[in-house]
């Protein structure tokens, strides 16, 4: 039978807010544990939890990027179970009235198509702690550092049908919230997890299926993994005539599988209702729109502004705007050399090179845009060719300088004069007799042997063009 | 008329961590059946026109500043927990 995959994510974003979201304590990362919890994070009688108006705007934020309508009043609910690591028993939570309502975005698909995904909510809520389960003699320790940190939780639509769509709608709405800001989107800290709900239906069935929900997937590479072996999974139990039961499921990426999640309760009941601590949560049209006027540009803006305006091909463009950091970088640079298509190259083929290989964000290049202007700018003047810039780029990497001081220090400028470089073609002529017959017999194709060779003798200083007009000049004379 | 009866009772019992003795049941459940009934008499009256109400008071949240205000006092908040260990609350193993 053929299969029809169904998947609906449900993203967890940590908002960047200094404080949590309804204590004053501090939400950064990686403190010593419980040093930034507070009677109200612990959830100690009589406390009353007080809202942190900077989750409303990021989360704000990110509906009006995603074309979200924006509720005017949102309400907070209890969403109740017992796990050590939510102290009061209870998660608040917006169930019934969430912040941000029906919106989209829309994903590359590998073919060049874009597809349209339905966002079906997003609201805010408050993270758990940590519990730790090694090395407490068969006892587990709590952290409460994270407790309170707000999130925006992001619920799509079941639109994804593979799980190549599941990561571009994931990366789709990473680089919506780190180019609005209202998340570092970090995923090896926990800012930014997802959750997966997977079904099979026989292909033209209307009828979803029953689905399994993969939990908590911290990284693209896994959830990709995650989906297909669990689609692998229902299918072959389909295929033999079983039956899917609806569970929660963890993805085990040491050994590539997915496994029920033991659970000693029955099925979920969170009996949630109106947190009566919290007054519902009330933002004017006014407001809203205020929240509108600082977005900044948005990556498929962007990437359509690089097409339109500065020439670029697609998928380059869409390469560059991925990342807001590098798109600034790439901003940067192409302005101050004014050659769009040599800064994209630059950019695109060296600097990501060097920080994929070195698992580095662009912000930390050790070659500054400052660094790489310096640099293409020898190019533009004909001070350097394009192969001894890549040599000054690596030299720039491990910190020798700038463009400038690299060139001076190796004696790297370019050979323009026609006189020397008509003395090392004179010299390469004279010492290939052989390959000059053959040339002057029609066999031009050796030219390219002569530039190499001319170029190899100047030690990759001597103008390329000029080398080869040279040449050509030489040969045929 | 609702009438909750004993899994009913244990049931709500259990999603509250409630530890009940078994000659209780039967008054629980009498009385939760009650309380359901009274809020019951609700759905006698037309409803169409009134919005959800979230919360007795009419008003609205105010908002607090994005501000840290608290300071370290874990030592101190953590006094009172029976067991603690390298600034970790201690309590029964949760996973297998």
């Amino acid at each position: 039978m053929q299969w029809e995959v169904v998947i609906g994510l449900e993203i967890h974003v940590q908002l960047s807010t200094r404080s949590k979201i309804f204590s004053g304590s501090s939400t950064a990362y990686g403190a010593e544990p419980n040093t930034q919890m507070s009677t109200v994070d612990m959830g100690l009688p009589g406390v009353l939890p007080v809202f942190n108006g900077e989750a409303l705007k990021k989360s704000v934020m990110f509906g009006l990027a995603v074309g979200a309508k924006i509720n005017n009043r949102s309400v907070f609910d209890r969403k109740n179970y017992f796990y050590p690591d939510s102290p009061k028993a209870y998660q608040i939570s917006q169930l019934y009235y969430p912040v941000v309502g029906e919106g989209h975005i829309d994903i590359e698909l590998d073919n060049g198509e874009t597809k349209r995904i339905g966002v079906t909510r997003a609201h805010m809520e408050e993270d758990a702690g940590k519990s730790l389960h090694e090395n407490f003699h068969g006892q587990t320790g709590i952290d409460l550092n994270r407790a309170g940190t707000p999130l925006l939780e992001i619920v799509s639509e079941p639109d994804l049908r593979s799980a190549v769509e599941a990561v571009a709608y994931m990366k789709k709405i990473h680089s919506i919230v780190r180019y609005l800001g209202i998340s570092d989107g970090n995923m090896q800290e926990g800012s930014f997890r997802c959750d997966a709900n997977v079904s099979l239906r026989p292909k033209g069935q209307e009828e979803f299926g029953t689905r399994a929900e993969l939990k908590n997937i911290n990284s693209f590479r896994f959830v990709e993994k995650a989906i297909n072996v669990e689609i692998e999974r229902q299918m072959d139990i389909l295929e033999e005539g079983g039956r899917i039961v609806q569970e929660t499921r963890l993805y085990d990426a040491d050994k590539n599988e997915t496994r029920p999640m033991r659970s000693k309760e029955e099925a979920n009941d969170y009996r949630y209702f109106p947190d009566p601590d919290l007054l519902p949560i009330v933002i004017s049209d006014e407001e809203i729109e205020a929240i509108r006027a600082t977005l900044p540009e948005l990556p498929d803006e962007k990437c359509t502004r690089y097409v339109s305006e500065l020439g670029l091909a697609e998928k380059d463009a869409r390469a560059l705007t991925v990342d807001r950091n590098m798109a600034d970088y790439f901003e940067q640079v192409q302005q101050a050399v004014d050659d769009s298509k040599m800064a994209a190259n630059w950019l695109l083929g060296e600097v990501s090179a060097l920080i994929n290989k070195n698992d580095m964000d662009i912000k930390d290049c050790p070659v500054t845009a400052e660094l790489l202007i310096g640099l293409l700018k020898r190019i533009k003047d004909n001070t350097i060719s394009g192969k001894i810039a890549k040599e000054i780029f690596q030299a720039m990497w491990t910190g020798e300088g700038d463009a400038d001081a690299i060139i001076d220090k190796k004696g790297l400028k370019q050979i323009t004069d026609n006189g020397a470089i008509e003395a090392i073609i004179d010299e390469v002529i004279s010492n290939n007799p052989g390959q000059v017959a053959e040339f002057k017999n029609g066999k031009e194709q050796l030219i390219g042997f002569f530039v190499g060779q001319v170029m190899k003798a100047s030690k990759g200083k001597a103008n390329p063009g000029q080398v080869n007009q040279l040449l050509q000049q030489k040969l045929k004379s | 008329m609702s009438k909750l009866d004993k899994s009913d009772v244990e049931k709500i019992a259990f999603l509250a961590r409630l530890g009940i003795n078994d000659q209780d049941i039967p008054e629980y459940a009498t009385n939760l059946s009650n309380i359901l009934d009274l809020v019951e008499q609700l759905d006698s009256i037309n409803t169409d026109e009134v919005k959800p109400m979230s919360h007795p008071l009419d008003s609205v949240q105010r908002l607090r500043l994005d501000e840290v205000t608290e300071v370290n006092d874990r030592d101190n908040l953590m006094a009172h927990s029976p067991e603690v260990e390298a600034g970790l609350f201690l309590v029964p193993r949760v996973v297998e």
